[in-house]
């Protein structure tokens, strides 16, 4: 087994415009995805604009790391056999039926590996 | 300069290396232990063949000396070996026999989450035993950085966790539109080499056909499958007359009575197969293309009518400027040079084209044929700057020089 972080991806103002039904409809989705995925852990996170940037210095600026039109929504991270075991699980991820935004999935290192340090 | 390895071995090598390099994966789980290993075995053969001869089952041979040398080196580095990120095995899939392996070796070169670079670049190297050199030089790019292209994909392979395995059913038929335009773009740069001193690299053609007979082996009745290699088949059936002295003959030039007739004959039945109870698919039209030129006994009677509604359908399922130029020549000798020229128009200003040779000596022949030679001079001028293919440069020479 390997451990990958799912990152969700998506347009933040499509976000802040769903209808309570759409809401919950997307609670369902990540309910089912947590029922089939091995999850040890997935937070929604609050939108950009709340975030906080630190760059050398320290410099404290307002808002994240990467500006981009899609802003980074919440995570997950799973166990999985291989990577077409996380490709699966992650494909019932509810935003990937929205019309806007994705899922990234990063392998986590392992540090038991001794190539890893 | 390195001798030439004996014909036999060389052989064996074209016809075995991807299969000995996949049964020896599955004992490393290393792809680079795997194919030290395996080079290791030819190497042994190179020099123990040439006295006692190609033994009866080669392939067996060098997988056993593989293994074996795989085995020694991970008893002395079991400690270090066993904590390196293993490729993902497993034993229970379901697929055609002894080729599991190879199929295996594909399907892992060829996984969506790499890059289609990555894909080429991994299927060549690994699965039809080139060089990264060779790789290289059939890219155009520099050596050093196809072979960090190389080592970064088997690092994610490995990182990630890509498996070493046939796909599931359920995502089968995706996986395998993957590896046929990998295969394509094998067969396509093989077929047209862009530069050097020859037209075509017949080592990467046959790598293309050999690779789409192994996975048919497993997809037997899918029907782009079938038609890519129907494609192939047809266009590599005019092999022997594309060009001679080094000199690039046309399709109008050719000897149609060198042309592989068993081949064509295989090529036709394949596609009649894909064709039977399926829409086309691109290569299928691809295909139909081919055959219609294979049929044809001259140039002047090809059926020039059916070629253009062919490029018609095929614009419809892949739209391509490159399609566009093509039907474009399709209509020029269907209705004339100046209707040619006229099709041709629309393309002139497309980025997509604007450093293609094929468009200005496209272009350079429909004015050569409406005698306006200046024009048509200009035009083999810009066609010349623009490729790098020397037979492909003589030819363009030959016709400047007929214009001036």
């Amino acid at each position: 087994m390997a451990k990958y972080l799912i990152l969700i991806y998506g347009d933040e103002q499509r976000w802040d415009a769903e209808s309570e039904q759409e809401r919950h409809e997307k609670g369902e989705g990540h309910r089912a995805f947590s029922a089939a995925a091995t999850v040890l852990a997935g937070h929604e996170l609050e939108p950009s604009t709340t975030a906080t940037t630190l760059r050398g210095g320290p410099m404290i600026t307002d808002g994240p790391f990467l500006e981009a039109k899609e802003a980074l929504g919440g995570f997950y991270v799973i166990d999985a056999a291989d990577l077409d075991a996380a490709i699966a699980a992650a494909s019932m991820l509810p935003e990937l039926a929205s019309g806007h935004g994705g899922v990234e999935i990063r392998p986590i290192v392992d540090h038991d590996r001794p190539d890893h340090g | 300069m390195t001798a030439e390895p004996p014909v036999g071995i060389a052989e064996v090598h074209r016809r075995e290396w991807a299969r000995v390099l996949a049964a020896t994966v599955r004992v490393t789980r290393d792809l680079d232990l795997a194919e030290e290993c395996v080079q290791d075995a030819f190497a042994r053969a190179l020099r123990s063949w040439p006295a006692g001869g190609v033994p009866d089952r080669p392939g067996a041979w060098l997988t056993t000396v593989a293994r074996n040398r795989a085995l020694d080196v991970l008893r002395r580095e079991s400690a270090l070996r066993r904590a390196l990120p293993l490729l993902v095995t497993e034993e229970a899939t379901p697929g055609p026999g002894e080729d599991d392996d190879r199929l295996r070796l594909i399907f892992t070169c060829c996984h969506p989450a790499l890059s289609r670079e990555a894909q080429v670049a991994l299927t060549l190297r690994l699965v039809c035993g080139l060089t990264t050199a060779e790789v290289a030089r059939a890219f155009l790019v520099p050596e050093p950085t196809m072979a960090a292209r190389v080592t970064r994909a088997k690092r994610k392979i490995s990182a990630a966790r890509i498996p070493f395995r046939v796909p599931s059913p359920d995502d089968l038929p995706e996986r395998v539109g993957a590896v046929l335009d990998v295969i394509h773009l094998v067969f396509t740069t093989g077929h047209a080499a862009p530069v050097g001193d020859t037209l075509v690299r017949q080592d990467l053609v046959d790598a293309a056909i050999a690779l789409a007979r192994v996975l048919r082996l497993l997809v037997p009745h899918d029907a782009s499958a079938t038609a890519l290699l129907a494609l192939m088949l047809l266009v590599d059936a005019r092999r022997d007359t594309r060009g001679a002295g080094g000199r690039l003959v046309l399709l109008s030039e050719q000897d149609r009575t060198r042309w592989d007739t068993r081949q064509i004959r295989e090529g036709t039945d394949l596609l009649t197969a894909a064709l039977r109870r399926h829409p086309p698919t691109r290569y299928a039209v691809e295909a139909a293309l081919a055959a219609v030129h294979a049929e044809a006994p001259s140039w002047e009677a090809t059926d020039w009518p059916q070629i253009v509604a062919l490029y018609d359908v095929l614009r419809r399922l892949w739209p391509s400027p490159v399609v566009s130029l093509n039907r474009a020549v399709a209509v020029g000798l269907r209705d004339g040079p100046a209707a040619g020229l006229d099709a041709l128009t629309p393309l002139l200003g497309m980025p997509e084209l604007a450093t293609y040779a094929y468009l200005s000596a496209v272009r350079a022949d429909f004015l050569r044929r409406l005698g306006r030679f200046p024009e048509a001079a200009d035009a083999y001028t810009e066609a010349l700057a623009l490729t790098g293919n020397d037979v492909e440069r003589a030819f363009l020479e030959s016709r400047l020089a007929e214009v001036r």
